[in-house]
């Protein structure tokens, strides 16, 4: 039986680091300083990643910037204010589920509720990504206002602070680590979601600046590797790509530890 | 002398639970009142009525009448925060803030509008004074709270309380937590506290209540069974069940 086990446990591990390593040896040296900071061009035949990098980011920000106050602001009214506990028990429910299907159907939805209203442009996309990425947001700050010890809001209280300063003063520092966790899972997502962009905002790769980025429709690093794969069979590219976003995702799961080991300090001094 | 607070026909519900029989009692200003009572006879939830800190929790029903310096509490024209100013409390678990010895202090004055720093300044020392813990800390306020021993933070939260300068002080088991050196120091604490401010308070201990408090009011099951002054309750119990559970018949 043990045996058995070693054997999973060997196949998984070799699994794990024979993509890491593939990806890697395949896309590292792609990766040139050319690539990272040219658009593309058809003229020259030169293919660049810039715009998409630039969509990438432009995506997460408005992304980032929409859902991050829905996404706190509801968790901490459901938590705080509502009194209806049945009523929060359904919406976490839904939330828990939302955050679990796929995310090729939020496409669908985004595509029916933006880009057929708006244009296929990277604010769709995003507008996309805000609703799918919203239930990861409540919920991580939801669970951590539950960890913020319901004495200091009783002590609060005590001293004749109003509802409103409690929350701000005593609650709300006290999820700090909650929003910023949920906030790197979310990066993380976003920077890895194809299929929900797919369909909302579009391939073209022109580098601009923010507003009229999220106005034009744009490919982000995965649709990009999807396109120069699929489309035009630049796999050294679409290798380039896909090592890029494996080392920020490292270094987002890197951050996100970081993160939660410096609040857990904070917390036990 | 004078009743700082009335109370007449006070039933409590929590749900389909009645914790609160017909309480009816008027505490005195300016002395120490105890609630004895074995666990789960209403004493905490009758303090927590005196602040209105059981507004907090749902389903909660309160009937009866309730004055604090004649008026009814639960009026309309009651802010309810600026009840809880003058009515302040000191709970079970040491609760000290996660921020500075400084900004714990400081906290209730900030929340009733003192921004000035001299001001504050004033207030932090005199409250840390006032509770026998300025010479420990004062090198030290801006040193996080939670790093203090039990002790230190619930004299710290009694500081705290007494910052926003209340007219009486709710203690609701303070040293149950405690070790006994610290539960000896806040009870001299309390001693010396009761010649500006009126103390209610809880205590599961039988011992503390008769070395700090000036009357006792003795609690079974929601009723209010006797109150009266200390001595009196501890010497001669008019009540068969004060008796039975002053000498530990049960409880």
């Amino acid at each position: 039986m043990k045996a058995l086990m070693l054997v999973s446990a060997g196949i998984t591990a070799a699994l794990v680091l024979f993509l890491l390593l593939y990806v890697m040896s395949q896309g590292v040296p792609d990766i040139t300083w050319e690539l990272l900071s040219t658009s593309p061009s058809y003229l020259t035949e030169r293919i660049g990643i810039l715009p998409d990098i630039l969509n990438t980011v432009y995506i997460v920000l408005a992304t980032l910037v929409i859902v991050l106050p829905l996404g706190v602001g509801a968790a901490i009214y459901l938590t705080e204010y509502a009194s209806n506990k049945k009523v929060v028990g359904i919406i976490e429910y839904a939330a828990e589920t939302l955050s679990g299907i796929p995310s090729i159907i939020y496409g669908l939805v985004g595509m029916l509720l933006f880009s057929n209203n708006m244009g296929t442009c990277l604010m769709a996309g995003a507008l996309t990504l805000v609703i799918m990425n919203l239930p990861t947001i409540m919920r991580t700050t939801q669970e951590s206002l539950k960890t913020v010890p319901q004495s200091y809001r009783e002590g609060a209280f005590g001293l004749g602070a109003g509802k409103w300063r409690v929350v701000r003063t005593v609650v709300l520092p006290g999820c700090v680590d909650g929003v910023i966790t949920g906030c790197i899972l979310s990066v993380g997502r976003i920077l890895g979601e194809s299929a929900a962009l797919l369909f909302t905002a579009g391939f073209a790769h022109t580098a601009s600046d923010i507003i009229s980025g999220l106005a034009a429709p744009g490919a982000s690093l995965t649709v990009a590797l999807y396109v120069y794969a699929k489309e035009q069979g630049e796999f050294g590219v679409a290798f380039a790509i896909a090592a890029i976003l494996m080392i920020l995702t490292v270094i987002i799961n890197f951050a996100a530890t970081l993160v939660q080991k410096y609040f857990a300090k904070r917390r036990n001094i | 002398m004078s009743n700082i607070i009335t109370v007449k026909d006070m039933c409590l519900w929590y749900g389909e639970h009645q914790a609160l029989k017909n309480v009816n009692i008027e505490i005195p200003e300016k002395n120490i009142t105890a609630f004895i009572g074995p666990s789960g006879c209403g004493k905490s939830t009758f303090l927590k009525t005196l602040n209105r800190m059981n507004d907090l929790i749902p389903g909660v029903k309160i009937t009866g009448d309730i004055r604090y310096g004649g008026t009814d509490i639960f009026s309309k024209e009651v802010d309810v925060n600026n009840l809880r100013k003058e009515i302040g409390m000191v709970f079970q678990k040491p609760n000290p803030f996660p921020m500075s010895i400084y900004d714990n202090v400081a906290y209730g004055p900030r929340t009733h509008g003192i921004t000035n720093k001299v001001e504050l300044d004033e207030i932090v020392e005199r409250a840390l004074r006032d509770a026998a813990i300025w010479d420990e800390v004062k090198d030290r306020l801006k040193k996080n709270a939670l790093g203090m021993s039990g002790g230190q933070q619930q004299r710290l939260c009694i500081a705290r309380a007494l910052a926003v300068q209340p007219k009486i002080l709710l203690m609701d088991e303070p040293t149950s937590a405690l070790d006994p050196i610290s539960t000896s120091r806040i009870e001299e604490l309390v001693l010396e506290l009761k010649d500006k401010y009126t103390i209610v308070m809880v205590t599961h201990n039988m011992q503390q209540a008769v070395r700090v408090s000036d009357y006792t009011a003795f609690l079974l099951l929601g009723e209010l069974v006797e109150f009266g002054k200390t001595d009196d309750i501890f010497s001669q119990p008019k009540d068969q069940r004060t008796e039975d559970y002053i000498t530990g018949r049960f409880g």
